[in-house]
């Protein structure tokens, strides 16, 4: 029995919430139960925003995750909030390039990568949500070429197609990262 | 899984109330479910229906009440504070015996409150609504597929017994995703011989009011409404059993509260303690048959809510005190964790594990 519990967080604008979509639908197009479960409160608005996914090969009980496996901080005030909550032996991939702290936690498998930075360095906008969904997808080893395109396609709406080339260009810069 | 697609549980009502023949929506934009109303927006217009906003919730009730008499499907969708404004008309509907299909997506209370999910409304729907010796069909979606699937059902079970059925969510599941499939059977429309369609000079009016100044002929249809009541409790109650068979103690929950309630219940089996789940899904009518079973070896019941313990009271008429029942709770928009249900059911059972 496998499940995973994440959570990504940020703030609005980062595109949290379509980022966890994604690893949903990635999930589902795999045969995996998923659920997704977004913040609506008042703190979205401009503030942070966070969205729980879980992926996992039987039924999934509370879609609510307070205690992830995965953590995906993309601010300061999000990883200030959660990194106590994640389970131990669990991961943490946090963007440092808005993140400065480290990690304090030593029971974690802690991930830094300057997903903002890598963004604008390769003219990738605002995709470093997709960084790091790269990045994630690679260290829970369940990256591959072919998973890629089909959630893209069920994310990225008619109206955006273009955006899928660099969507993929964003996660496979992710994916191909080491620190 | 392939025809499956991801879809927030109030996308799913939406969607689902249009395969329902539902074509005629009438709103006022309240969080958490307001894409219920965006949803029908961008759809109603298209396949030849009517999205109206309203001026108001009680403006959207009476045009609700409407569309009724006219004998065509029809719905209307807010939270908690919306839904009061809307009591005056639900007692209308009830008094006038009109099919509709009302959702409230909770959110925290009492007043103008919070935004975040509550089941605070458990009192509110599952005596009426509004004033006067009434029911409404009260349906208690867990996931987003069975949002689809009630929704549905509501309106079916609402043209079968001419009487309101409300989708009773929270801010949870309106605003979760899961998979959802939408290819869901709908029954054949029934006759509506009572709506007022126009005479075509070939019958007697039909007239729809709730108006009934004699009260000889007022008692009489309070009877025959509650004689319908009946019928319904024999025939539509809906409830889900996990693990109650061998259970020491039982947990009653719905809609997100039942989804916390199991991954508690699954937690406790791992420690050795006969946890078990009733999950209603009609409100009302109450199952009570399931707990009046589960009450011949169950030790103990825990209600778990989002609320200070309102289905707690039909849980002790159901159980007719045979075994005491407990209360796990968070109010006011949160939720109770797992672990916290768990060490609830951990204290009943007398500490130890």
């Amino acid at each position: 029995m496998s499940t995973k519990n994440m959570l990504f967080s940020g703030f609005g604008g980062q595109g949290i919430l379509f980022a966890g979509k994604f690893i949903a639908y990635k999930g589902l197009i795999e045969d995996q139960q998923v659920s997704w479960l977004p913040s609506y409160g008042p703190e979205m608005r401009g503030g942070t925003a966070s969205c729980s996914v879980i992926v996992s090969d039987t039924p999934v009980g509370s879609p609510i995750v307070s205690n992830p496996d995965i953590l995906v901080a993309m601010n300061l005030p999000s990883l200030d909030r959660f990194e106590d909550a994640v389970v131990p032996g669990g991961m943490i991939i946090a963007d440092s390039t808005l993140i400065e702290r480290k990690v304090a936690r030593d029971d974690v498998r802690v991930f830094y990568i300057p997903a903002t930075r890598l963004a604008s360095d390769n003219k990738l906008g605002n995709l470093a949500n997709m960084i790091i969904v790269g990045k994630l997808l690679k260290e829970i080893g369940e990256y591959s070429e072919q998973g890629l395109s089909a959630a893209l396609d069920k994310v990225i709406s008619a109206k955006h197609a273009d955006m899928k080339d660099v969507n993929l260009a964003a996660i496979r810069l992710g994916a191909a990262y080491s620190e | 899984m392939a025809d499956k697609i991801l879809m927030k549980g109030n996308e799913a009502i939406a969607e689902a109330a249009i395969v329902a023949g539902c074509r005629h929506y009438f709103g006022y934009p309240i969080t958490p479910q307001t894409e219920i109303a965006a949803y029908m927006a961008k759809k109603m217009p298209k396949i030849g229906g009517v999205f109206l906003q309203a001026e108001s919730e009680i403006a959207a009730i009476n045009m609700v009440y409407g569309v009724a008499s006219a004998g065509k499907r029809v719905m209307t969708s807010s939270s908690s504070p919306g839904v009061s404004l809307k009591g005056e008309g639900l007692s209308y509907l009830a008094g006038s015996d009109l099919p509709s299909l009302i959702v409230n997506v909770q959110r925290g209370g009492p007043g103008l409150g919070g935004i975040q999910p509550s089941q605070s409304d458990y009192f509110q729907s599952t005596r009426g609504g509004g004033h006067g010796d009434y029911h409404m069909i009260v349906l208690a979606p867990a996931s987003v597929q069975e949002m689809a699937e009630l929704t549905v059902k509501g309106f079916e079970l609402a043209d079968t017994y001419r009487m309101t059925s409300m989708i009773l969510a929270d801010g949870t599941m309106g605003q979760m995703m899961e998979p959802v499939s939408l290819d869901i059977e709908v029954k054949p429309m029934i006759d509506k011989p009572w709506a007022t369609t126009g005479t075509k000079m070939a019958r007697k009016h039909n007239i729809v009011n709730s108006l009934s100044l004699v009260p000889e002929e007022l008692e009489q249809l309070n009877f025959a409404r509650y004689e319908r009541y009946r019928t319904i409790e024999e025939n539509e109650t809906m409830f889900e059993e996990y693990l109650v068979e061998d259970a020491d103690i039982v947990l009653a929950a719905f809609g997100i509260a039942a989804r916390v309630s199991k991954n508690a219940v699954d937690e406790a089996r791992k420690r050795g303690i006969k946890a078990g789940l009733i999950r209603p899904i009609t409100l009302w009518p109450f199952p009570k048959a399931p707990f009046m079973a589960a009450a011949e070896h169950a030790k103990a019941f825990l209600s778990v809510e989002l609320n200070m313990g309102q289905m707690i009271e039909d849980v002790q008429l159901a159980t007719g005190c045979k075994a005491p029942v407990y209360l796990c709770n968070r109010a006011g928009g949160m939720i109770p964790d797992p672990k916290q249900v768990l060490q609830s059911i951990i204290n009943i059972n007398g500490g130890e594990n």
